[in-house]
C-alpha cells in the first residue's frame, strides 16, 4: 500500500452530549502518528479550544463548519490523497460518508484511508449490519428496520411489546427508547422521523448484562482486543449514561473469551481496519447474547479503553489505516514489546458519567437509552470499592464518596422509585437503601444491577457502620476504609473529626497510599512510561520520588462551563513548563482529554483533584510548585487550602486570588480603584432577599457565591419570581449566602482576557458579546476584535484592568468582564485565572496566552509588543448546544448557561465571520421560509428592519397574527397561522411539522423571564415553549436573541454568494 | 499466614483457602480471568500462582463439568483481594469453598504487583505459604517428576470418530480433549511414559504437563520411536519441548515464564501475529533445532520459540495453548490444521 503525501482528517466539531472532548484526544493522537510517518496533515475543525488545533500539530488547520460545501472546497483547494473518516466522531464520519457519496472524493483522487466505506456502510444501516452478522453466524437483537410509523407499529406488533426503537445513523442513541404501547410509538416516531429516515423497531433486553470490547485490526487481518468493560446498570441504559467498570467483573472466562471470539470474527469479517467497538448483551441467566451495535470509528468508549489500559488505540489506528501492521507497532508503554497484544490490567477502572440536567428547567433527571451526560470521569483503583468512590468525588457535584458527605446532601426521599425508575441520582439511591436496610437482592430485582456489584456497594456502607461518632477509630479500621476509597473528610465526618486531624492521625499510624504504574502488562515487563495512580492496596511504590518537579492541577470532568478549553491550557501549561528544562506532572481524571496523555507530562498521575490526593501527590513528588490556574474553578479552589497548607502556588498568590473570588473583598477593592460596579447585596434569608431586591430595583440578578456556569443563577423580575426562585434552587443560609445585584438591560458585555506579571499588564484580548446582557458569556456569541465598542471604552477598560491587576498584584492568567452602557463601564467579576475564552483568544491573536501566563509564573521574560485590537480580520464564537438530548428543555439563552460547547471561524469581515461560525454550530442558512414569532412591542420595532431586509432578500415571512399584523402594517407581507392555544388550524405547529419552514425567529417579549410555572404540564402550553421545542425537535434553525437575529439578519445581506471563504487558520495570521 | 521467598521477601495476608502450608515454586499469571481453569490445570502441579489481577472468586466456581482436571493441581494461589460474594449463573459454589474442600492454601491481602515485579526481577523462586493453624504442610521441589503424579495411570479411550488420535496425557487439559472430540476425533488417551508403538492410532498428540521436560526421558523415547511411524503429531506445551527433546534439540528454564492471556506469537514468514494464552516456565532453545527442523512461532515480545515444526513430516507443536480455557480462543485452528493433516493422511493410505 501507497503511503499517501498528505491527508484530511475530520474533526467533531462544538463539544455536544454523545460527542465530547474524547476526539480532541483521538484526532491529535491521530495527527502525531501521521506526522511521524512523514505525511503532511490537513485539518477541518471549527472547535478552536481543542490541542488538535494548536499549532505545531496539523500542517493546515480550517476552523471552517463540518458541511460538505466547506469540506469540498478545502479538499479543492488543499488536494490531499487520503482522508481519515474515525477521528471525528459521527460528525466526521458522516461528513465522510457525504463527500464520498457525492463523487467528491473520487473526483479529487481522495482515497479513505483505514475503514473502507463499505464496511462503515454495514455497521450503520441496519439492516446490512444483521444480515452481514448473520453471515459468520453472529446473533443480533431480532430488529426490523422501519422508515414510516405504520411500518413501526407493524413490526413492533410482530416482536411484541415492550420494544426498543433506535435510529440509524445517530450518535449517542438520540431519538432511541423503549416504547411499551403502540400509542407511545406512533407519539415518538412522528418526531424521530424528522431527522432520520430510518428507524430500527427490536425486542427488549432489559435486564440483560451490557459488555463491550474495543477491537483493533491490521489489513494482515491480525486482529486483537484491547479491552472490555462491563456497565454496572444492565441493558436499558445508554452506556454513556451507565457507570461502567473496565476490565468486566462478573464474567467468566468463558464468557470473556466466547465474546471476545465473536468480536473477532465480526470486525474480520466486516473488514474494519483500524479500530472499533462491537456491544453485547448478554443474558444473565443463561449466558446467551446478541450484538447490539458495531461502531466502525474511534469513539467515547475507546477513548475510555486508551486510557483504562495504557494502549493508545487512536494512535494505532491511524499507522494502521497508514498500512502498518499491528506486530510492526511497539507497544507505547514499554517501548521493548510489541503492540500487536492484549492489555492485562493489574487494577481496574471505573468510569462515571456527568450529568448537568438540573441547569435545564423542565429536563427530567430520568435516565435511560439516550446519553444525556455532558462529561465523565474515570477512577483507577486495585478495589472496586476504592475506584468507586473515587470516583463519585471525581465528578465534582459535592458528593464526598458513596456515603457520609460532608454537605450531608444525597439523601433520595424515594429511593426505592429512583432504584427502579433510574435517575441521575440513582447511585445515592442505592445508598440510602443499603442504609434503610434494603437487601441487595430487593435492589437487585428492582434495577437488575448485578448482585456482585451490590456486595461490593454493601461492604462500603459495612465499612462506614463500624465507625462511631466521637471516637477514636482503631488503625485496622482506618486501613480497611482507605482501601474501600474512603477519603479523610469522609471518615472526619463519621468520626466527628476534622480532615486534617483524620490525615494527621492517619500518617502518624503510618497508614499512607502507594503510587502504582499502569503498564499495560500487568508487571510481566517494565514500564518506561509513568503512568500513574495512587492505591492503598498496595505496599510498595513502583516509582522513586523524582522532586522539583511542577504539578499543573487539571480541569476534572467536562460539564456545562467547565469543557476543552481547560483541558487546551493544562496542555499548554505542561508544554511550557516542559520547555522551560521544568519536570512535569499532571493531575487530572477525565478521560476524554489531552492532557493525560501520558507522552505528555514527565509524570501523569490519573488521580483526584481533592485536597488530601493533590497533598498526597505534592508530597510524594516533593513538588517545586503548583499550577492552579489554567484548569477552570476546580483547581482554583484548592488554591487557598493548598496555600494554607505549605504547598508553593505559582503566580498569583492565593490570597490574591481570593480577593477576586469574594464578593466583599473584591467590591470594596473596586470602591478602593474607583471602579464602577451594579449595586449589590449578600443575604442569608429570603426576608431580606425581598428588602433588597426592592432597594436595588427589579430586574435583579441573584446567585450563589463561588459559582461556575452561573449554577442556579436568575434574574427576577418582580418579588413573586424572586421567591419562587430561591425556593426552587437555592438553599439560603449563613452558610451558603446568596448575591443579588442590580440587573442593568440592555446593557452589552465586554470581555478583557490577559495575563500579567508581577502586577504589571503583559498582554490582553478584549472581545464583545453580541447578545446583550442577560445571555451567559459562555453562551453568548462573542466577536473579536470588537467591533462596535466605541475607543474610549476601550480605553477605560484597559485602564481598569491595569488597575484591577496592580492591585491584586496578578502574576499569570486574568480574564476580566464588563458591562457597558453608553459611555459606562462597570465590572461584573474578575477571575484570576485561565477563562474559557484563552484558547479563543489566543488562536485569534496568534499569542499563546496560557505560554506567556505560565512564563511569568517562572519569572521569565514576557515583555514584548503585542498586536490585539487591530487586526485585518475578525473572529467570531458561537455556543454549542444540545437541546436535541435534553427532552422538555427550553432553548432560551439565559443567564444560567446552557451551552456544552462552542465553535469559531474566521473571516475577512464580521460578517463572514458571524455566518461561518454559526454554521459551524449547526446553524443552517435559510432558503425561503421564515417563520416570525415577536413578543412584546420593543421587539417588534427593533427588529422591523431585519424583517424588512429578510423579505427584500425574497424570504417568505410566517408569524402568528400579533407579529403579522405587525408586518403587514409596516407593509411587509406575512402570512398567518394560527396560535396553538386558539385550537384552529392550520396552527404553528402544523407549519413547523409541514418541513416548509427552515428559521425560525422567536423572540420573547423579555428574553430574560423565563417563566417559572411549577408544574411543568402548564409551561407546555404555552406557544412560544412548544414552538421553540419544536424547533429543536424538528431541527429548524432558530433565534431566540434579538441582537443575534439582527446580527444575523445584516450577515446575511452583506454576504453574497462564494463570500464564506475557505481560508486556512495560518492565512489569516498572516494578514496580521 | 505468611509467604516467605526464597530471596528473603516475606509477606503477610489472610488466609481464605485449606488451613495448610506448602513449599513449592511460586509464579505469576497476568490474565484477568480464569482462575478456574488456571486451578485445574494439571501444569501448575507443584507451582503456588500468584495473579496480578486484583480481584479474584467474582464469579464464583462453577460445576466440574467444566474444570481443566477433576481437582486443583496448583500448590497454593496468592491473590490481592478475594470477594468471597460470588455472582454468575454458572456458579454453584465460592472459590473459598472449593480450595478449602480440596485442600489448598490460599491467601489473600497482597501487594501482588509488587510480588510480580520481584519474581520479574529474580526471577521465579521456591517459597512457602505458611499457615499458622496448618494441620499439615505440602512440600514441592521444581526437582521433582511431577508429570508422573499428575498422568493418568491407565489406558482410557474416549468418544467414537472417524480418525484417532493417540494423547500422551503427561497432565492434559480436559480442553484439548473437547477440542479433538468437538472435531469429530477419537481420543486413547494413555499415561505419560506408555509404549504406544503398538497401538492402531492416525495421529498423535503430545499435551501440556507440568515441570521439567528433562524429567520425562520415557516420553521423549516413544516420542523419538514415533517419529518413524510418520503419522501427524501435534505437540501442546510441554509436548513441544518433548518433540524438540527427541529431535534432538535443547530446552531451558525460562527466567520467570510465560504465563498469560496475552502473548504474542508471530507466525514464522507471515505479517500474521496471534494472542495466546500461555503457562509455561521452560522453553526450546531455537540455535538447538536440528536443520530438518524450524521455529512455527515466535512469541514477539521476547523471541523465544512459541512452536516448531518439521520441513517435511507432519510434525509440528506449540509452545502455547491452542485449546484456550482459560484465554484466548484464536489458535483453535491448529486443532482444525491437525486434523485435517491426519484425515488427509488416512485417506492417503
Amino acid at each position: 500500500m501507497k503511503k499517501p503525501r498528505k491527508v484530511l482528517i475530520l474533526g467533531s466539531g462544538g463539544l455536544k452530549i454523545g460527542q465530547a472532548g474524547e476526539f480532541d484526544y483521538s484526532g491529535s493522537q491521530a495527527i502525531k502518528a501521521l506526522q511521524e510517518e512523514g505525511v503532511r496533515v490537513v485539518l477541518m475543525n471549527p472547535n478552536i479550544a481543542t490541542v488538535q488545533t494548536d499549532r505545531g500539530f496539523a500542517d493546515a488547520v480550517y476552523f471552517l463548519p463540518l458541511t460538505l460545501q466547506f469540506a469540498t472546497e478545502v479538499i479543492a483547494k488543499e488536494k490531499p490523497d487520503g482522508i481519515l473518516l474515525g477521528f471525528g466522531g459521527q460528525t466526521g464520519l458522516n461528513l465522510g460518508l457525504e463527500l464520498f457519496d457525492t463523487g467528491v472524493l473520487k473526483k479529487y483522487g481522495v482515497r479513505v484511508l483505514g475503514t473502507p466505506v463499505a464496511t462503515i456502510r454495514d455497521t450503520e444501516d441496519r439492516d446490512l449490519f444483521v444480515k452481514r452478522l448473520a453471515e459468520v453466524g453472529v446473533e443480533t437483537a431480532r430488529s426490523v428496520a422501519v422508515t414510516n410509523v405504520r411500518a413501526a407499529a407493524k413490526a413492533a406488533a410482530k416482536l411484541g411489546y415492550p420494544v426498543m426503537v433506535r435510529s440509524a445513523f445517530a450518535l449517542g442513541g438520540e431519538g432511541s427508547g423503549v416504547v411499551r404501547t403502540e400509542a407511545e410509538l406512533t407519539e415518538k416516531l412522528s418526531e424521530v422521523f424528522h431527522t432520520v429516515p430510518q428507524v430500527l423497531v427490536e425486542e427488549y433486553l432489559g435486564g440483560w448484562k451490557e459488555v463491550e470490547y474495543e477491537v483493533v485490526r491490521d489489513r494482515a487481518d491480525n486482529c486483537i482486543t484491547v479491552c472490555n468493560m462491563e456497565n454496572l446498570d444492565p441493558m436499558g441504559i445508554h452506556t454513556g449514561e451507565s457507570i461502567v467498570v473496565a476490565p468486566s467483573q462478573t464474567l467468566t472466562n468463558e464468557e470473556y473469551h466466547r465474546l471476545r471470539e465473536i468480536a473477532i470474527r465480526t470486525i474480520r469479517h466486516l473488514g474494519v481496519v483500524g479500530e472499533c467497538n462491537i456491544q453485547y448483551a448478554l443474558n444473565p441467566e443463561t449466558g446467551a447474547y446478541r450484538v447490539i451495535e458495531v461502531n466502525a470509528r474511534l469513539s467515547r468508549s475507546s477513548a475510555l479503553a486508551s486510557k483504562a489500559t495504557g494502549y493508545p488505540l487512536a494512535f494505532v489506528a491511524a499507522k494502521l489505516a497508514l498500512g502498518a501492521t499491528l506486530p510492526e507497532l511497539a507497544n507505547a508503554v514499554t517501548k521493548t514489546t510489541t503492540a500487536c497484544f492484549e492489555p492485562a490490567l493489574d487494577y481496574l477502572v471505573i468510569k462515571m458519567p456527568r450529568w448537568d440536567l438540573t441547569k435545564f428547567e423542565n429536563a427530567t433527571n430520568r435516565i435511560g437509552t439516550e446519553m444525556k451526560s455532558v462529561g465523565e470521569v474515570m477512577a483507577v483503583g486495585r478495589s472496586f470499592e476504592e475506584a468507586f468512590q473515587k470516583g463519585l468525588r471525581m465528578l465534582a457535584v459535592g458528593a464526598d464518596g458513596f456515603v457520609a458527605h460532608r454537605s450531608g446532601n444525597f439523601k433520595i426521599p424515594d429511593y426505592l422509585s429512583e432504584i427502579r425508575e433510574a435517575t441521575t441520582t440513582r447511585v445515592f439511591a442505592l445508598a440510602e437503601a443499603l442504609h434503610a436496610g434494603v437487601s441487595a437482592e430487593k435492589i437487585h430485582e428492582l434495577s437488575g444491577i448485578d448482585r456482585w456489584f451490590l456486595s461490593r456497594l454493601e461492604n462500603i456502607v459495612r465499612i462506614e457502620r463500624a465507625f462511631s461518632k466521637g471516637k477514636k477509630p482503631p488503625a485496622a479500621l482506618v486501613r480497611r476504609a482507605k482501601r474501600a476509597g474512603f477519603s479523610d473528610a469522609q471518615i472526619g465526618v463519621l468520626t466527628g473529626a476534622s480532615e486534617d486531624a483524620v490525615r494527621e492521625a492517619r500518617r502518624k499510624a503510618g497508614i499512607l497510599p502507594v503510587v502504582k504504574q499502569i503498564d499495560t502488562l500487568a508487571g510481566e515487563f517494565p514500564a518506561k512510561t509513568n503512568y500513574l495512580y495512587v492505591t492503598y492496596n498496595g505496599t510498595e511504590h513502583d516509582i522513586k520520588a523524582k522532586q522539583k518537579g511542577t504539578v499543573v492541577l487539571g480541569s476534572g470532568p467536562y460539564c456545562i462551563g467547565s469543557s476543552v478549553e481547560f483541558d487546551w491550557a493544562g496542555v499548554q501549561a505542561l508544554r511550557t513548563l516542559k520547555a522551560a528544562g521544568r519536570e512535569t506532572v499532571m493531575v487530572n481524571y477525565n478521560p476524554e482529554t489531552v492532557s493525560t496523555d501520558y507522552d505528555l507530562p514527565d509524570r501523569l498521575y490519573f488521580e483526584e483533584l481533592s485536597l488530601e490526593r493533590v497533598l498526597d501527590i505534592v508530597e510524594f513528588e516533593q513538588a517545586a510548585g503548583v499550577v492552579v490556574s489554567t484548569g477552570g474553578q476546580i483547581p482554583n479552589n484548592l488554591a487557598l487550602k493548598l496555600h494554607a497548607r505549605k504547598v508553593n502556588v505559582l503566580g498569583t498568590s492565593p490570597e490574591d486570588i481570593d480577593r477576586a473570588e469574594d464578593r466583599h473583598v473584591f467590591s470594596a477593592l473596586l470602591d478602593k480603584l474607583g471602579v464602577d460596579q451594579p449595586a449589590w447585596a449578600e443575604l442569608t434569608t429570603r426576608k431580606d432577599a425581598a428588602k433588597a431586591a426592592k432597594r436595588l430595583g427589579y430586574p435583579v440578578l441573584v446567585r450563589p457565591s463561588y459559582v461556575l456556569s452561573g449554577a442556579a443563577m436568575a434574574v427576577a423580575f418582580d418579588e413573586p419570581a424572586l421567591m419562587k426562585f430561591l425556593e426552587r434552587a437555592v438553599n439560603v443560609s449563613s452558610d451558603h449566602p446568596i448575591v443579588m445585584s442590580k440587573f442593568i438591560e440592555n446593557a452589552r458585555e465586554i470581555e478583557i482576557d490577559g495575563v500579567a506579571k508581577g502586577g504589571k499588564l503583559v498582554i490582553y484580548a478584549m472581545s464583545e458579546h453580541v447578545e446583550n446582557a442577560g445571555t451567559h458569556s459562555g453562551d453568548a456569541t462573542v466577536v473579536l476584535p470588537p467591533q462596535r465598542t466605541y475607543l474610549e471604552t476601550v480605553r477605560r477598560a484597559k485602564r481598569i484592568a491595569k488597575a484591577i491587576v496592580r492591585e491584586l498584584s496578578i502574576t499569570g492568567p486574568f480574564n476580566i468582564q464588563f458591562l457597558a452602557k453608553d459611555n459606562n463601564i462597570q465590572v461584573i467579576e474578575c477571575n484570576v485565572r485561565a477563562s474559557r475564552s484563552f484558547p479563543f483568544v489566543s488562536k485569534v491573536t496568534g499569542h499563546n496566552f496560557i505560554e506567556l501566563a505560565v512564563k511569568a509564573m517562572l519569572g521569565g521574560d514576557v515583555s514584548g509588543e503585542y498586536r490585539t485590537l487591530d487586526l485585518d480580520y475578525v473572529a467570531v464564537k458561537s455556543p454549542q448546544f444540545s437541546y436535541s438530548r435534553i427532552k422538555g428543555a427550553d432553548p432560551l439563552l439565559y443567564v444560567e448557561m446552557a451551552s456544552t460547547g462552542e465553535v469559531a471561524a474566521f473571516g475577512d469581515s464580521y460578517h463572514e465571520a458571524l455566518l461561518k461560525s454559526m454554521l459551524s454550530a449547526g446553524f443552517r442558512l435559510p432558503k425561503k421560509n421564515v417563520f416570525v414569532a415577536l413578543g412584546g412591542e420593543e421587539n417588534k420595532v427593533k427588529l422591523l428592519p431585519s424583517l424588512r431586509t429578510l423579505a427584500e432578500l425574497g424570504f417568505k415571512l410566517y408569524g402568528t397574527d400579533g407579529t403579522t399584523k405587525f408586518l403587514l402594517e409596516n407593509g411587509i407581507r406575512a402570512t398567518t397561522v394560527h396560535k396553538i392555544h386558539t385550537g384552529k388550524l392550520p396552527n404553528v405547529l402544523t407549519l413547523l411539522d409541514s418541513d416548509v419552514v427552515d428559521l425560525i425567529i422567536n423572540i420573547p417579549a423579555r428574553t430574560l423571564a423565563r417563566k417559572n410555572h411549577a408544574d411543568p404540564a402548564l409551561r407546555k402550553l404555552h406557544d412560544g415553549y412548544m414552538i421553540r421545542r419544536r424547533a429543536v425537535d424538528n431541527g429548524i434553525p432558530l433565534l431566540t436573541n434579538r441582537q443575534l437575529a439582527e446580527a444575523f439578519v445584516t450577515a446575511l445581506a452583506e454576504i453574497q454568494d462564494g463570500g464564506l471563504k475557505a481560508k486556512p487558520w495560518n492565512e489569516y495570521l498572516a494578514q496580521g | 499466614m505468611t509467604l516467605s521467598l526464597a530471596d528473603g521477601t516475606t509477606v503477610e495476608g489472610s488466609s481464605f483457602g485449606a488451613p495448610v502450608s506448602v513449599s513449592a515454586e511460586v509464579v505469576f499469571n497476568t490474565g484477568m480471568v480464569g482462575y478456574v481453569e488456571s486451578l485445574s490445570d494439571p501444569s501448575y502441579a507443584g507451582q503456588i500462582l500468584v495473579l496480578t489481577y486484583p480481584l479474584v472468586g467474582n464469579y464464583g466456581v462453577p460445576s466440574p463439568e467444566s474444570f481443566e482436571s477433576k481437582k486443583i493441581h496448583a500448590a497454593g494461589l496468592v491473590v490481592a483481594e478475594y470477594v468471597d460474594e460470588y455472582s454468575n449463573h454458572t456458579a454453584v459454589e465460592s472459590l473459598s469453598a472449593w480450595l478449602t474442600r480440596e485442600g489448598i492454601p490460599a491467601m489473600s491481602g497482597v501487594d501482588t504487583r509488587a510480588l510480580t515485579k520481584i519474581l520479574r526481577e529474580h526471577g521465579v523462586m521456591e517459597g512457602r505459604l505458611n499457615h499458622s493453624r496448618a494441620k499439615r504442610e505440602n512440600v514441592f521441589s521444581t526437582s521433582d517428576n511431577f508429570v508422573a503424579k499428575v498422568s493418568p495411570e491407565e489406558r482410557t479411550v474416549e468418544g467414537e470418530g472417524d480418525v484417532t488420535i493417540l494423547a500422551v496425557d503427561c497432565g492434559m487439559k480436559e480442553n484439548i480433549v473437547r477440542s479433538l472430540r468437538a472435531r469429530g476425533a477419537r481420543v486413547i488417551r494413555v499415561p505419560w511414559d506408555y509404549d504406544f508403538s503398538g497401538e492402531a492410532y492416525d495421529g498423535v498428540l503430545l499435551s501440556n504437563g507440568p515441570g521439567d521436560p528433562m524429567t520425562c526421558a520415557a516420553t521423549v523415547a516413544n516420542v523419538r520411536k514415533a517419529f518413524e511411524a510418520d503419522a501427524p503429531m501435534l505437540g501442546i506445551c510441554l509436548g513441544t519441548q518433548m518433540m524438540a527433546l527427541a529431535a534432538g534439540a535443547k530446552t531451558y528454564k525460562l527466567k520467570y515464564g510465560h504465563r498469560a492471556q496475552n502473548q504474542p506469537c508471530a507466525l514464522s514468514g507471515t505479517e500474521r501475529c496471534f494472542i495466546t494464552s500461555q503457562n509455561h516456565g521452560y522453553a526450546v532453545d531455537a540455535k538447538t533445532l536440528p536443520k530438518d527442523w524450524e521455529v512455527w512461532f515466535a512469541n514477539a515480545n521476547d523471541g523465544s520459540v512459541e512452536g516448531i515444526r518439521h520441513k517435511t513430516k507432519p510434525f509440528r507443536a506449540v509452545q502455547f495453548h491452542p485449546e484456550a480455557a482459560p484465554g484466548p480462543t484464536d489458535t483453535a485452528w491448529v486443532f482444525d490444521e491437525f486434523l485435517a493433516s491426519v484425515r488427509k493422511r488416512k485417506k492417503a493410505s
